[in-house]
């Protein structure tokens, strides 16, 4: 299903596992709101969604997406350091994955959360000055600067 | 090999007890 081995390594190391095929369980699209395959939905252990990712994409997009995921979770959980991390590891080795400029905003909110220094903000505003200028997160986080 | 279960709620409860978070692959593609 997945030929990249990062992806069934990181899958493997990070989560449970859930296979649902839709053509036998349709109830399942409804009870999480699902409309298309494919679509991975990444939840907390709480059972409480925190990601979602809709259609194909190549190994290092999805990559990034589903660290992006395991950071919100982190996130959700007010697991700073785990969250930055994850956030971090996308910018570092996943820099041109569409993930990317979110991971820069969600690091630099995660690196205030855990401070609660508004600088951690105005730093990520300027992150974005030198790097995903012309994103719709850029946008966002102007408005820290 | 990755190791997929197929019973959602006892996987979900799965990731409860073990503290993971979990993925779910909605497919239509042959298993």
């Amino acid at each position: 299903m997945y030929p990249d081995p990062r992806v069934e390594a990181l899958i493997r190391d990070s989560f449970i596992p859930i296979r649902i095929d839709v053509r036998g369980q349709p109830e399942l699209m409804e009870r999480f709101n699902v409309q298309w395959t494919p679509t991975i939905l990444i939840l907390g252990p709480d059972g409480r969604e925190h990601h979602r990712i809709e259609g194909f994409l190549a190994a290092d997009d999805f990559l990034a997406q589903l660290a992006l995921g395991l950071g919100h979770v982190a996130r959700a959980r007010q697991q700073w350091d785990e969250a930055i991390a994850r956030y971090e590891g996308i910018l570092a080795r996943h820099p041109e994955a569409e993930a990317a400029p979110a991971a820069q905003y969600w690091r630099g909110v995660s690196r205030y959360k855990k401070s609660g220094d508004p600088a951690e903000l105005a730093a990520t505003t300027k992150a974005f000055q030198e790097r995903y200028a012309d994103t719709p997160w850029a946008t966002k986080a102007s408005v820290w600067g | 090999m990755l190791d997929w279960r197929e019973d959602v709620d006892a996987a979900l409860e799965e990731a409860k007890r073990t503290d993971r978070p979990a993925l779910l692959d909605f497919t239509a593609a042959p298993l």
